[in-house]
């Protein structure tokens, strides 16, 4: 297991400013919409489908690895990769607290909170079933 | 409004530097102006349109104007990142289609590589304004990985491997060996380029472009101009835009915007892509090259590392020749921003004043296509098609 790479905060804006807050205390929330009902990424105050109005509800916590790569030719290596959430939007994330060999598509991930410099936590993903037993 | 045969490419010229430590960026700028108009025989007095990317120095083209001391009347200054030429060309045809100009400059410069920009590996944060960056930059989203997401996720869905990759590469090497100008002249091997490091898996270093300064300037002209002047007649005959991006989260790494903006060229031109005797593909990337040359129409969805292997881009031995200037993962991608040197191609191509060893025989018609921003996130794509009448 390779030291992680340090996590930049992110600034929100002041239509992400509950999802920041709710990150901060692990909580992982989506925007949906109150006119068609759809989830999104990344989350808007206007509906990226039908241009409805938007609100926050809890999003899912497990998905599957849609693509990633790993960031090879830097001080830290650390892994970009999308995750398609389980009946969710997919989302561009970090795969965390993994062995970056066996990493693949179609993996099942789990939501992994990882702290910032001076800022909210970041919406991780870890492998499933391989952190369990890396532990 | 079809700009078909409204507007011809007259004048076009590559900057030869590739570093330039002691020249700014305006002046790139200007010494690139001065080539495409003398290329095209006309002077900045006859220049009455102007055309540069969100990146020229200062607010859009004002400063660039200025600096050339240009009296236009009309300007655009659209940005889609390397592709933004090849829409600016199209653009250009429109506006002189719609009787907005007669004469239309397009410049691009710029010195990534004397300012020690780590373009490819180094996340950049952009705007805060821009509404993606906070869920993107704490990630270490750079151009690498955010093009290997889609290497990758193509390799799973069509088996596309490494080696297929590398065949891009070497092509682009074969033509670059004939290229004064170019930074990288050594032919390569498939086996040189898996063997390169990883960057971002499953790309090489030599999956990626080169890092340059310089720039690069075309002048496009309506057709009554274009038949007074003495250069070969190289009409637009088709164009096509498109943004593609992460769909509010239904994302798909499998294509490009290629998929929109080839068709409406296509179409606009009224020839398919076996019509095309060569291609400029923006290869900012080994696959960006891969998944344009599917999009375009070139080979079916899944085949382009079949279509790429074996030699099938390099001119004289494969079906279709592309990026005989060695392209960007050879010669040159002056600003990080390749879509003019794609055009610039192009036009020589069709002029018959490439390389002899890379000229296409009896080429009448070229494709130059281009990617802009991040292929795995959001990007612009750029189609056009170029005719010699």
């Amino acid at each position: 297991m390779m030291s992680a790479r340090s996590m930049p905060a992110p600034i929100p804006t002041p239509d992400t400013e509950a999802f920041w807050q709710a990150a901060s205390e692990s909580r992982f929330l989506l925007r949906r919409c109150l006119s068609c009902a759809r989830t999104h990424w990344y989350p808007r105050a206007i509906c990226p489908h039908c241009l409805g109005d938007t609100e926050w509800v809890e999003g899912p916590t497990t998905g599957t690895i849609y693509s990633y790569t790993v960031m090879r030719r830097v001080p830290v290596p650390y892994a970009v990769a999308y995750v398609a959430l389980d009946d969710g939007p997919t989302l561009l994330t970090n795969l965390v607290d993994c062995d970056f060999d066996t990493l693949h598509i179609g993996q099942p991930v789990t939501l992994a909170w990882v702290a910032t410099e001076g800022g909210p936590n970041v919406p991780c993903f870890t492998p499933a079933a391989e952190s369990s037993a890396a532990r | 409004m079809s700009t078909r045969n409204r507007a011809y490419i007259a004048g076009a010229f590559e900057h030869p530097t590739r570093k330039a430590p002691d020249k700014s960026v305006a002046q790139l700028h200007a010494e690139c102006a001065r080539g495409a108009l003398a290329d095209a025989g006309l002077t900045k007095a006859d220049v009455d349109g102007y055309f540069c990317a969100g990146d020229a120095p200062g607010m859009g083209p004002l400063s660039m104007a200025e600096y050339l001391n240009l009296r236009v009347r009309h300007v655009d200054a659209t940005d889609i990142g390397g592709s933004s030429y090849l829409m600016l060309v199209s653009h250009a045809a429109q506006a002189i289609a719609a009787g907005k100009c007669t004469v239309a400059l397009i410049t691009l410069a710029g010195r990534p590589r004397s300012e020690g920009t780590a373009t490819g590996t180094i996340p950049r944060m952009g705007n805060l304004n821009q509404p993606d960056v906070q869920f993107e930059f704490p990630y270490g989203v750079t151009t690498a990985n955010a093009y290997a997401l889609c290497a990758m996720r193509h390799r799973h869905e069509y088996g596309t491997t490494a080696e297929q990759l590398a065949w891009i590469k070497v092509a682009a090497s074969h033509h670059a060996q004939h290229n004064p100008n170019a930074m990288l002249r050594q032919v390569v091997t498939v086996e040189d380029v898996v063997n390169s490091p990883l960057v971002a898996d499953p790309l090489h270093r030599l999956d990626c472009c080169v890092i340059s300064d310089g720039g690069g300037a075309l002048v496009v002209v309506s057709p009554e101009i274009a038949r007074s002047l003495t250069r070969p007649l190289v009409a637009i005959r088709g164009a096509g835009e498109a943004v593609k991006h992460s769909m509010a989260g239904e994302v798909d790494l499998t294509y490009s915007g290629g998929r929109w903006s080839g068709p409406i060229a296509f179409a606009e031109a009224g020839i398919t892509p076996s019509d095309i005797k060569y291609a400029s593909i923006y290869d900012s990337f080994t696959i960006t090259v891969l998944m344009q040359l599917e999009d375009l129409g070139f080979c079916e969805k899944g085949q382009g590392g079949r279509f790429v292997a074996d030699g099938n881009l390099i001119s004289g031995v494969g079906k279709l020749p592309f990026n005989t200037d060695g392209g960007g993962l050879c010669n040159n991608h002056p600003a990080n921003r390749g879509g003019i040197t794609k055009v610039i191609e192009a036009v020589r191509q069709l002029r018959g004043e490439a390389h002899p060893a890379v000229q296409v025989p009896n080429c009448d018609l070229a494709l130059a296509h281009g990617t802009g921003g991040l292929l795995g996130m959001r990007h612009g794509s750029a189609t056009l098609i170029l005719e010699r009448q």
